[in-house]
């Protein structure tokens, strides 16, 4: 079947989702952004197959009549199986990639030792990582292997007389990681690591295995693609398959909820209030000048001041009583004013909330700049995610503009590369009626 | 598709004739300039709005523009060092960056953009106190020079129009306070012959350069009526206004763009001649300085075109009618004086720019916003909303800074200016 393409290459993150000839999403893929362009647009668009395929299989057990509830149940598991398939696989380049790095130093059988020892202990603990309770903070490599190559490394290096240099083993893996990422879509084989999941089932089902055999069988025909993202110029694509991140997410809105007017973004180091129309076409934009403070990157770098994940900022300031004001806008003042509120005994939560307010503050400034904020009001990008940026968002659009309709989706972060997806298959529709 | 410009071929010089007279002329104004403590020749400070060359040069005396020293620093890179030691000096980093410039470059030699030392001050001339920050930048000379100053107190168009009252209240600084003053600085008494053949020559430069800005109405422009005529504008707002030299250049200057009219040639852009024009704007606002090229190759590459711009009208406003006017010398300079486009109220601003995107038949407005202009920036962006719902035609906005080239974030600007263009596809249902 044909398919076309978006791709959002993100600061952060890119994105991709591929759709079908009726313009349907048949899947999203998304990976961490690297200094590979070239290779971020190719995983990300491999791991939105991957999630197509995953649909397809869906789709065969249905029409064998599997119910649904036991459809559901099979695909969630062989997701998983075939996540950890995909690690195990990535783990083999690492291996390799730090061999080849090791090679370049001067002998040294400690240092030698201690990388068999970490990836013998990173591959035995791989099972756990991927099981159905399992708590994984990302579902990047580079996340995933890395917080557990550090622990590893770590524990060795303390051990008193070791000899072994915990910047030393840093270094590798950091070397040795950009190499993976730059191969990373040998991960792919995707028939051969889902059927694999399968077999390892507890209860092996001959009819999931058909059905993944048939899926993986149909043939995936790209159409047409179109990328967008801060990283666009630099996109594997001629200049003419290229959009603007402001007309892929106004468009993109429009797709999630039709009657969009105005649209909100809060990516990693941009904000974007973009208006549309009734069909999706933007009419008017802002966007923060000059200086990314209250951008995602902010939450980031105050994540880091506290020592917390990125995910636990926002349910933190959620238990907020009483924010605090925070005036600072810029990111490394906010940095400083959040200590020395510490210092003064404020809460945690209470800062956080008042650092939450800030940075929405800064949004609203730029949503009345561009015209206001109209009904329906969506809020998309990385940020929506957080539920005390989206709190704070509510009760700031409630006091300025009144009780409107606030649309958030799940699938936020996807927005401009759904827009994108959008274009690449008017483009090809419109060649297509052209033949 | 990607590429609409190409180099241009080796015949087509005529383009360049024009720049390079210009640089010519501009390049021996700053030799003289740099003589003068030797020729014993005298000089005024003065400021780009609303200045009175015609009768400097009729008592012979030379304008110096500190603003068109600054933003040539800026073109040449030597900018940023110069605010950097205002700063240290004690100057703020939100003070307008052409005062830092110069405060900047006065403080290491007063050496000028080519290279030659300017000479001090006779007198410092402020015909044009619609901006603030020129009456503080002239105290800042002042203290540094210790000459006369002469400041006329300018009234604001409020109701978008000169009344007879305004009129006679600057012609009467003019007569009472200015002219004595030149008179005693150039040592030469007032001659107002001289001074009316030199508003006649201003009229006829005035007449071929509003040829030249209104050929934009063509399709395709033969001009680039922002980046180009920066070009073709500092001849009459700096020195050279009311000179015979002007007249010859703004002559050669319109031959040349009536052959490109003919030749049916866009214009020609630090790469080359553009061949495609995809997007006609009417831009509102001051170029940025420090990343000139940078900034227009961003539309060229875009085959993006400014048609009419309302920056080229910073020295005085020619397009609705006003010539200056020999037949009466000190009215017509008020006038002059009043009728720089800052000096416009907002909706007179507004009905501008609606008439542009109109006339011109332009795609959109741009507006670029300057950090350091107030006398610009200020209620841009409500001017923006009313042109947009005046004219239907979309709008954008881009902000970056005249010499500071910190402010020019070049990934941003890009960012959003081909939104803007891809805005404009969308809407006319074009390939977006």
């Amino acid at each position: 079947m044909k398919y076309c393409v978006g791709i959002d290459l993100g600061s952060t993150t890119t994105k991709a989702v591929v759709v079908d000839e009726a313009a349907r999403v048949l899947g999203r893929g998304i990976t961490n952004s690297r200094s590979s362009y070239d290779a971020a647009c190719q995983v990300a668009v491999t791991e939105a197959l991957h999630d197509a395929r995953f649909a397809q299989i869906a789709g065969e057990l249905a029409h064998m009549g599997v119910e649904a509830d036991r459809r559901a149940a099979w695909v969630r598991d062989i997701e998983r199986g075939f996540r950890e398939q995909q690690y195990r696989t990535q783990l083999l380049t690492l291996r390799e990639e730090l061999r080849g790095a090791v090679a370049l130093r001067e002998h040294d059988a400690a240092l030698e030792q201690a990388l068999a020892t970490i990836q013998e202990r990173m591959g035995a603990e791989s099972k756990a990582l991927f099981a159905a309770d399992a708590n994984r903070k990302s579902d990047f490599f580079r996340d995933l292997a890395g917080s557990r190559y550090l622990e590893h490394a770590e524990k060795l290096a303390r051990k008193k007389g070791s000899g072994l240099s915990f910047d030393t083993l840093v270094g590798l893996f950091d070397k040795a990681i950009l190499e993976v990422e730059a191969r990373s879509t040998e991960a792919g084989a995707f028939a051969e690591h889902a059927l694999h999941a399968a077999r390892e089932l507890p209860e092996r089902s001959r009819e999931l295995e058909r059905a993944i055999e048939a899926a993986a069988a149909i043939p995936m025909e790209e159409a047409s693609s179109v990328g967008t993202g801060y990283g666009r110029a630099r996109l594997p694509f001629p200049k003419e398959r290229i959009r603007s991140e402001i007309l892929c997410h106004g468009l993109g809105a429009h797709l999630m909820f039709p009657r969009t007017r105005t649209v909100l973004d809060i990516g990693g180091q941009d904000t974007k209030a973009i208006q549309v129309d009734e069909s999706g076409i933007v009419t008017s934009f802002q966007m923060n000048d000059r200086c990314a403070a209250g951008c995602g990157r902010y939450l980031g770098y105050i994540a880091d001041e506290m020592n917390l994940g990125l995910h636990e900022l926002g349910p933190m300031a959620c238990n907020s009583k009483r924010a605090v004001r925070i005036n600072s806008t810029c990111t490394v003042f906010a940095g400083a004013e959040l200590r020395e509120r510490l210092s003064l005994g404020e809460q945690r939560e209470d800062i956080l909330a008042g650092l939450h307010r800030a940075i929405i503050l800064r949004a609203m400034s730029l949503l009345s700049r561009s015209g206001g904020v109209k009904d329906e009001f969506t809020f998309t990008g990385g940020v929506a995610r957080n539920p005390a940026a989206v709190g704070a968002l509510k009760d700031l659009v409630r006091e300025n503009y009144g009780e409107l309709t606030i649309n958030i989706s799940s699938e936020s972060i996807y927005t401009g590369a759904l827009g994108a997806a959008l274009f690449a298959w008017r483009e090809w529709n419109r060649k297509e009626v052209a033949a | 598709m990607s590429v609409t410009t190409r180099k241009p071929p080796a015949e087509k010089s005529a383009k360049d004739d024009s720049q390079l007279r210009q640089k010519e002329m501009i390049a021996r104004h700053y030799s003289r300039l740099a003589r003068a403590p030797e020729t014993g020749e005298k000089n005024v400070y003065t400021f780009v709005p609303g200045n009175l060359t015609e009768l400097l040069r009729s008592f012979d005396l030379l304008p110096v523009l500190p603003e068109i020293n600054a933003l040539q620093s800026g073109m040449r890179g030597k900018s940023g060092d110069y605010i950097a030691l205002a700063e240290k000096l004690g100057h703020s980093e939100d003070v307008c960056t052409y005062v830092k410039c110069d405060i900047g470059m006065l403080k290491s030699g007063n050496v000028g953009p080519t290279g030659e030392r300017l000479p001090k001050p006779d007198l410092l001339l402020l015909s044009y106190t619609g901006c603030f920050t020129f009456m503080k930048w002239f105290e800042l000379l002042k203290q540094e020079y210790d000459c006369p100053v002469v400041m006329l107190h300018v009234p604001y168009q409020a109701d978008g129009r000169i009344t007879e009252s305004m009129r006679t209240y600057v012609s009467t600084q003019i007569r009472k306070k200015l002219i004595p003053a030149l008179e005693q600085v150039s040592g030469r008494k007032y001659d107002e012959d001289r001074l009316k053949e030199c508003l006649q020559r201003s009229a006829q430069a005035e007449e071929d350069l509003v040829w030249v800005l209104q050929s934009a109405k063509n399709r395709p422009s033969p001009i680039d009526a922002w980046f180009g005529a920066v070009y073709y504008v500092g001849p009459i707002f700096s020195a050279f206004r009311g000179t015979e030299e002007a007249v010859e250049y703004y002559r050669a200057l319109r031959a040349e763009i009536a052959e490109r009219v003919a030749q049916k040639l866009g214009p020609v852009t630090p790469d080359g001649l553009l061949t495609e024009e995809k997007y006609r704007l009417v831009v509102e606002g001051p170029p940025n300085w420090t990343s000139f090229r940078e900034f227009w190759r961003m539309f060229a590459e875009e085959g993006a075109v400014v048609v009419a711009s309302t920056y080229t009208k910073v020295g005085g406003t020619y397009d609705f009618g006003f010539r200056h006017d020999a037949d009466r010398p000190i009215e017509t300079m008020a006038e002059y004086c009043m009728g720089c486009y800052t000096n416009l109220d907002l909706q007179t601003r507004v009905g501008i720019l609606e008439r542009y995107v109109k006339e011109y038949a332009a795609d959109g407005l741009l507006v670029n916003s300057v950090k350091s202009c107030n006398s610009f920036s200020a209620g841009q962006l409500a001017m923006l909303r009313e042109v947009e719902s005046r004219t239907g035609r979309p709008a954008g906005f881009i902000e970056s800074d005249l010499v500071d080239p910190r402010y020019f974030s070049a990934a941003n600007i890009k960012n959003r200016l081909e939104s803007f263009l891809q805005m404009i596809a969308q809407k006319r249902g074009g390939p977006a």
